[in-house]
């Protein structure tokens, strides 16, 4: 079942594709195949092997149960946090932060959490920054 | 001999103290990543990639530490294969057939170094193959037109797939969704945007890197959340290493197997759509076949652990060929390794020889430098990187997450390009629940433009007829090695797939 929903998926995409690309305007000096071409045929071939996607399903895939989906959505929900914030609270805590909640998730003790966040964001800012000269976010610290 | 004169020029290039350091530095990062279950070579090489560049390293000095990581990721895997039956990464995992009895038997030092040996010799014709063979094949190359590279590049996404792959219309499905998000962007003939819905940071297109680390790296995170597998597998379960040298006389038993092993597996390695797994399942496959005459493979036999090592590092060094010569990856690390060259401005393919030969040998004297280095830090250092085994991916796991962000913050800037990845990220992890192959997806946004470009070249070269694109033999030869390298996997595909995976040694890490 997770397989047809997938291939109608695919099906969608492969037809919102084609009206992109048919919506793209073209320019007045075009060569002879033209910017909407090899789009379509890409649409194509996702429509077709969607098509036998859900024709053809594979077994069920093995999903978690839902509160393990919450935990990555809550993880994906971190890391979009990560991505916002790093320019505003600057690398080493932003850092911390994140790597922090991460090792939390995946089984850490508390102090195994403290140190696997700080570590991380010491360490990559050591390596990275003061070594090989990366420029990182810099907070209203300066770090 | 031009080749030996050639060779001579990459040695004099690769033996710089920093190209030496960066070689030394990748087999060492290469060989923990490989080690480690969970992080396979194509992730590896990936989410050292950023730093390749916030080194300010050129292209040969970038490519010297990143083919060294590929390398010696090859040679890792089978650590965790023999030590703790679970495959470091997808080539090693039939190297816990024979590799794993054998550690419980007593002798896994004995595997260990046995192995490292094979490696060695695998990984040594190998580049001696590539040597040999790349140049004739830029030979070929030289014939190829705008038809011609077009019809290779169908082929590469036909055959991507592989022997193994059991269903054909998710590999199609992964290849035309890489197609389909390489567009994204203004078009390059033309100058009108596509797909890029007025958003300003489309209009570059997407940076292949970032899809790359994306799907690839935090996949992988998202992958151990979900199993909530924070825990080392190697905990409580370590073996005594023991003597770190083969008896000469397992040594002498091997050789013959060594030695058929690396040749099956470079072929493996050059022909399209193999790649390193393939490459130790022939190997293995095969050599079970020649001479198991007591029925020991599987219960710890030298030959059964010296074969898929052999092997999965000659396949390695054979997946370079095409990379090279032709600028078509065979197999997911080598996609990742043309990442790199085209974010370096060099393209790779037959021209490469005559613009860039620096580059060329450069990367094949430090192939051989490589695996030197490798042989050296595998045998008698086998004992430290086991220590690293007991990293808990609880500890592993944020530092991936964490490194491959700073990574993309360090090239772009951006935050937007943060975001992407996070998409990237939450994309492959659902493609893997699907069982739909990632290394498609990226070959597909790495080769898209070009693709494109060569079949508007051609079409526009015989005033709009589509027919040109099978008018020479050479196409049509190609056209039906790709459409026969599309069919066959329909047919035997399960089989293969299904004897690979006997053991259900599932492992969440990536094709090679």
């Amino acid at each position: 079942m997770s397989d047809r929903i997938f291939g109608v998926f695919g099906l969608l995409l492969a037809i919102g594709y084609t009206f992109a690309a048919l919506a793209i305007e073209e320019s007045f000096l075009s060569d002879a195949v033209g910017p909407k071409a090899f789009p379509i045929i890409i649409a194509v071939i996702l429509g077709l092997s969607s098509l036998a996607i859900v024709l053809r399903p594979d077994p069920e895939p093995h999903w978690p149960p839902l509160a393990r989906l919450a935990e990555i959505a809550a993880a994906i929900v971190v890391m979009i946090l990560y991505a916002q914030l790093l320019p505003v609270v600057g690398f080493v805590i932003a850092t911390a932060v994140a790597s922090g909640y991460l090792a939390w998730r995946l089984g850490s003790s508390l102090i195994g959490t403290v140190l696997t966040g700080v570590g991380t964001s010491i360490g990559i800012y050591v390596i990275f920054h003061l070594i090989f000269g990366l420029a990182l976010a810099r907070g209203p610290f300066g770090f | 001999m031009d080749i030996f004169a050639s060779l001579g020029d990459g040695f004099a290039i690769a033996l710089t103290w920093q190209n030496l350091g960066l070689a030394l530095l990748g087999c060492f990062l290469g060989t923990i990543m490989g080690a480690l279950p969970g992080l396979g070579p194509s992730n590896g090489v990936a989410i050292l990639i950023p730093l390749a560049f916030t080194m300010g390293l050129g292209a040969t000095p970038s490519l010297i530490l990143l083919t060294s990581v590929y390398y010696g990721a090859m040679y890792g895997g089978r650590i965790s294969s023999i030590l703790l039956n679970i495959p470091g990464d997808e080539p090693a995992m039939m190297t816990c057939l024979d590799g794993h009895p054998m550690a419980r038997k007593g002798l896994a030092g004995e595997a260990l170094s046995l192995s490292g040996i094979a490696s060695f010799v695998g990984a040594f014709f190998a580049t001696w193959g590539l040597i040999l063979l790349a140049p004739q094949l830029v030979k070929i190359a030289l014939l190829f037109g705008p038809a011609e590279y077009f019809a290779l590049f169908a082929l590469a996404f036909m055959t991507l797939g592989g022997v193994s792959s059991t269903n054909q219309a998710k590999s199609a499905f992964a290849a035309a969704l890489g197609l389909g998000l390489a567009m994204i962007g203004v078009d390059t003939q033309t100058g009108v945007p596509r797909f890029t819905f007025g958003e300003v940071h489309l209009y570059d297109g997407l940076d292949f890197l970032v899809a790359i680390v994306g799907l690839f790296a935090l996949s992988e995170v998202f992958i151990f959340l979900e199993e909530r597998h924070g825990s080392a597998d190697a905990e409580g379960r370590q073996l005594k290493v023991g003597r770190l040298t083969p008896p000469m006389s397992m040594l002498k038993q091997t050789t013959p197997t060594m030695l058929r092993s690396s040749a099956l597996g470079f072929l493996a390695g050059v022909l399209p759509g193999a790649g390193a797994s393939l490459g130790s399942f022939i190997s293995y496959s095969m050599e079970k076949r020649l001479v198991d005459r007591e029925g020991t493979f599987g219960k710890g036999d030298p030959r059964g652990v010296a074969a898929p090592e052999a092997g999965n590092n000659a396949a390695a060094g054979g997946a370079l060929v095409p990379m090279l010569a032709l600028g078509v990856p065979g197999s997911g690390t080598t996609a990742v390794l043309l990442a790199v060259l085209l974010s370096l401005n060099i393209t790779p393919g037959p021209l490469l020889f005559t613009q860039n030969p620096d580059v060329v040998w450069g990367l094949i004297a430090a192939l051989f430098i490589a695996n030197f280095m490798l042989l050296a830090l595998n045998i008698p250092m086998v004992g430290l990187f086991t220590k690293v085994l007991m990293v808990p991916p609880r500890v592993l796991m944020p530092i991936v997450a964490m490194v491959s962000f700073v990574g993309i913050y360090g090239i772009s800037g951006s935050s937007f390009d943060l975001m992407v990845m996070i998409g990237f990220g939450i994309l492959g992890w659902v493609l893997r629940k699907f069982d739909v192959p990632l290394v498609p997806i990226i070959l597909g946004t790495l080769l898209g433009n070009s693709m494109e470009n060569n079949l508007r070249r051609a079409i526009t070269i015989d005033n709009g007829d589509w027919f040109t694109l099978i008018d020479s033999p050479l196409s049509i030869v190609l056209w039906a090695i790709a459409i026969i390298g599309f069919i066959l996997p329909l047919i035997v595909g399960r089989k293969v797939k299904a004897r690979m995976h006997e053991r259900g040694d599932e492992e969440g890490s990536l094709t090679d």
